[in-house]
């Protein structure tokens, strides 16, 4: 099967002048390739770098070296040395994120929040906000908090608002940053039933999963990214 | 798709001071643009000189009107600058007192650029006003009072419900949360951040504010002594800062 | 005969061309106000000078003077300027305004139609309507070069707003040609319709501000209003009590100290010639 995203050569360091242009090299030589209708799962020691990878794909973090091709429409588009439109277009279209924590937009209600990407897709208001509210029902949300800003909303509440609003519009490819974390059981069964219906419907997903039982439900395989070797 | 403005080498010096030093950059329609850097770094300057407010030592911005022809702003003649800002244009001042007419009542003020671009049916004028006070979330039935009576948070929605009565495509924004309580910046934020989506408004923002920028921008202009230091993806600019003076800036926000 | 000493119009010649230059130019530009070098005039600012000045300028041997204030031709005003033109031309003058080849006037457009050949030279106080709305002459200057009158609407607006109607009577702004905001002096909004289209040459001076403006013959003079609040001369509602007029602007007198009034003709010319038509026709 064809890939949906891939890296190749990927790597990434941070350079902080602030603290005298130390330079801190965290990726090198990244291979990743997931099909459509794959799951991959991010493997690796707690500071080898799975949180960075997955920013540098989505385009949160500038790759240091490398490429990002991204199957985007039809084309192959290189996330690396796309300019910001071109990262916003795929974003909007072809590249979805739900990352550990909800950044909040102050007095927006919790159903326009996961209506909003699929507005921005062209859906319609009147189409977009019950399927954000089927979304918000399945992982258990009532009814009573869609129309609320979720600021005040606990933590777990807070990632199914996140989960919701990255699984509406179905994005060819889809990131997920430690989906199930701070959810109970019930909603973890929801959530990867969320992750198989979406590989059903064939988006490519890439996660970092702190649970293996939920990991070893949805992952096709693992994908190890290594810690790099402490400069001497 | 082809950009709304581009300006081009501009430069510019108060004295021995660079003001604009080499800035080019492109605004594309439904673009939200923020221009972020310290007091002095020429952000104010670079918005001015961008809506054709102030002239440029060198280079050149271009606008392009919506039949697609392509103007240099700073060769336009006055009557043409004026009715382009007053049509497909629009600026919000820092300062509402420098928007607004505070002897003027508030559906005056709002109505003032529909009567410039020739509406001459009161009713439908005042119909326009009342909707859009509702808009900016004023009472309608305060239509009839004078912005002085209106809180600052107020007064900038009406001057934000002004300019955005005409449907400009390009609106300059200068510190528009800049004299205002911070409970109050958050709600006009959260405003400006709405009418903007939903007009497809392209923005140009200049903040101080990594916040209210980090909020409402697709993309970040980060200036620094006239020049643009870094630029791009307003979340990768915040969260993957590449240079000095960045990531100073972004250090010394708590949580932005 | 004109009084020694004087040269004819009271003003020397130099002074009469550059003003004679100016209302050319004014002619040329329909409701522009052109700045004009006013001279030093036997009596203060604020009494006709700019008035005066044109007519002095454009006034000759054959013309018949007629000069009216708020209407009437007995004002004391209105009998100081004519006896001044009088001395200083010795030239004829008249009350009637169908005689008359120059009429210079002040807060007033006779009721007789003017006609072609005829002068009327308006007394001027303040030539920029938008000085109330925009303190700053060189924005106003700026607003005319540019055409960009919306803020005098927006005082339309804030008037329909407060009072339910366009709360102006008299200088009622005005757009010569379709081009020029105009100050049509403080005319009553009632002579406004009259401007328009009018056959005589209608001349401007305000002495004090040192502007001249014109409308030549035939040329559109429109109010200022809103599609849904349309332009509406005021009248008082009654006959005149002299002439029984229902179609002339009227005056208010007050005729005792215990309320009684009543309306009587502005225009004394025009009251009178009709006084005298019914005593004939009885």
């Amino acid at each position: 099967m064809s890939w949906a995203i891939r890296t190749e050569g990927l790597g990434k360091s941070f350079t902080l002048h602030l603290q005298g242009g130390v330079r801190i090299p965290v990726l090198e030589g990244v291979d990743l390739s997931v099909a459509a209708g794959e799951c991959v799962a991010l493997a690796g020691p707690s500071g080898a770098g799975k949180s960075t990878l997955m920013r540098l794909l989505y385009g949160n973090y500038g790759a240091a070296a490398g490429r990002i091709l991204i199957r985007h429409h039809g084309a192959e588009v290189d996330l690396a040395a796309a300019d910001a439109r071109l990262v916003r277009e795929v974003r909007r279209e072809t590249l979805g994120y739900v990352s550990q924590f909800l950044r909040v937009i102050p007095r927006v209600p919790t159903l326009d929040i996961v209506a909003e990407p699929l507005m921005a897709r062209g859906v319609a208001r009147e189409a977009a906000r019950p399927r954000a509210a089927e979304l918000l029902a399945q992982l258990n949300l009532p009814a009573r908090l869609h129309g609320l800003p979720p600021a005040t909303f606990s933590g777990g509440e807070q990632q199914r608002v996140n989960l919701a609003r990255g699984f509406a519009p179905g994005y060819p490819v889809l990131l997920l940053d430690e989906p199930t974390a701070s959810l109970d059981a019930g909603n973890r069964a929801v959530v990867v039933g969320l992750i198989r219906a979406a590989k059903a419907a064939g988006s490519a997903i890439i996660g970092i999963f702190h649970d293996t039982e939920v990991r070893d439900q949805v992952a096709d395989r693992l994908f190890e990214v290594l810690p790099m070797p402490v400069a001497a | 798709m082809s950009a709304l403005l581009e300006a081009s080498g501009l430069a510019l010096r108060f004295g021995a001071v660079p003001a604009l030093d080499g800035v080019a950059l492109e605004i594309f329609p439904g673009e939200v643009v923020a221009i972020v850097g310290e007091s002095g770094s020429g952000k104010t300057t670079l918005l001015r000189v961008l809506s054709g407010m102030m002239r440029p030592e060198a280079g050149e911005v271009r606008y392009r009107d919506p039949e697609g022809g392509l103007h240099v702003v700073h060769e336009m003649g006055e009557a043409e600058l004026r009715r382009l800002h007053r049509t497909d244009w629009g600026f919000v001042h820092q300062n509402p007192r420098d928007g607004l007419r505070m002897r003027v009542s508030a559906g005056g003020n709002i109505g003032e650029r529909l009567m410039a671009v020739g509406a001459r049916h009161y009713g439908n004028i005042r119909a326009e006003a009342a909707e859009w006070l509702r808009r900016v979330e004023i009472d309608p039935a305060r239509i009839d009072d004078m912005p002085a009576l209106f809180s600052g948070g107020m007064q900038q929605r009406l001057q934000i419900a002004r300019t955005l009565v005409t449907r400009p495509r390009l609106v300059f924004m200068d510190e528009p949360t800049g004299g205002l309580d911070v409970s109050v910046q958050a709600k006009l934020l959260d405003m400006i951040r709405a009418l903007v989506a939903d007009l497809g408004l392209a923005v140009v923002i200049v903040t101080h504010d990594i916040a209210a920028a980090r909020l409402l921008a697709h993309r970040l202009l980060v200036m620094r002594r006239g020049q643009v230091v870094e630029q791009g993806l307003t979340d990768r600019v915040l969260d993957d800062p590449q240079h000095e003076y960045t990531q100073l800036l972004v250090a010394s926000v708590l949580a932005a | 005969m004109t009084a020694l000493g004087y040269n004819f119009g009271y003003l020397d010649e130099n002074t009469k061309r550059m003003i004679r230059r100016a209302l050319l130019k004014a002619v040329a530009v329909p409701g522009h106000q052109v700045p004009f070098g006013a001279r030093e005039m036997p009596l203060p600012y604020g009494w006709g000078t700019g008035g005066i000045a044109v007519t002095a300028s454009v006034i000759g041997a054959g013309d018949r003077l007629k000069v009216i204030d708020q209407g009437a031709d007995d004002t004391t005003n209105a009998v100081s300027i004519r006896h001044f033109f009088a001395k200083v031309t010795g030239v004829g003058t008249t009350e009637r305004t169908g005689e008359a080849t120059i009429i210079q006037t002040r807060h007033r457009i006779p009721e007789t139609r003017l006609r072609e050949g005829q002068i009327l030279v308006y007394q001027v106080p303040m030539p920029e309507p938008l000085f109330r709305l925009e303190p700053r002459v060189a924005e106003t200057k700026r607003m005319h070069a540019l055409a960009d009158y919306g803020l005098m609407h927006v005082k339309l607006y804030e008037d329909i707003a407060r009072h339910g109607h366009v709360a102006i009577s008299y200088n009622y702004p005005v757009l010569v040609g379709g081009r020029y905001l105009m100050s049509p002096s403080p005319i009553p909004a009632f002579d406004n319709p009259k401007m328009d289209r009018m056959p005589a040459l209608q001349l401007f001076g305000a002495g004090r501000e040192k502007r001249i403006y014109a409308v030549p013959p035939y040329t559109s003079v429109t109010s200022l209003d809103f599609e849904d609040h349309p332009f509406q001369p005021v009248r008082a509602d009654a006959p005149c009590a002299l002439c029984g007029s229902r179609e002339s602007y009227l005056d208010e007198v007050v005729v005792d100290d215990k309320g009684g009034r009543m309306f009587v003709c502005s225009d004394t010319d025009y009251c009178a010639t009709r006084q005298t038509q019914r005593e004939a026709a009885e």
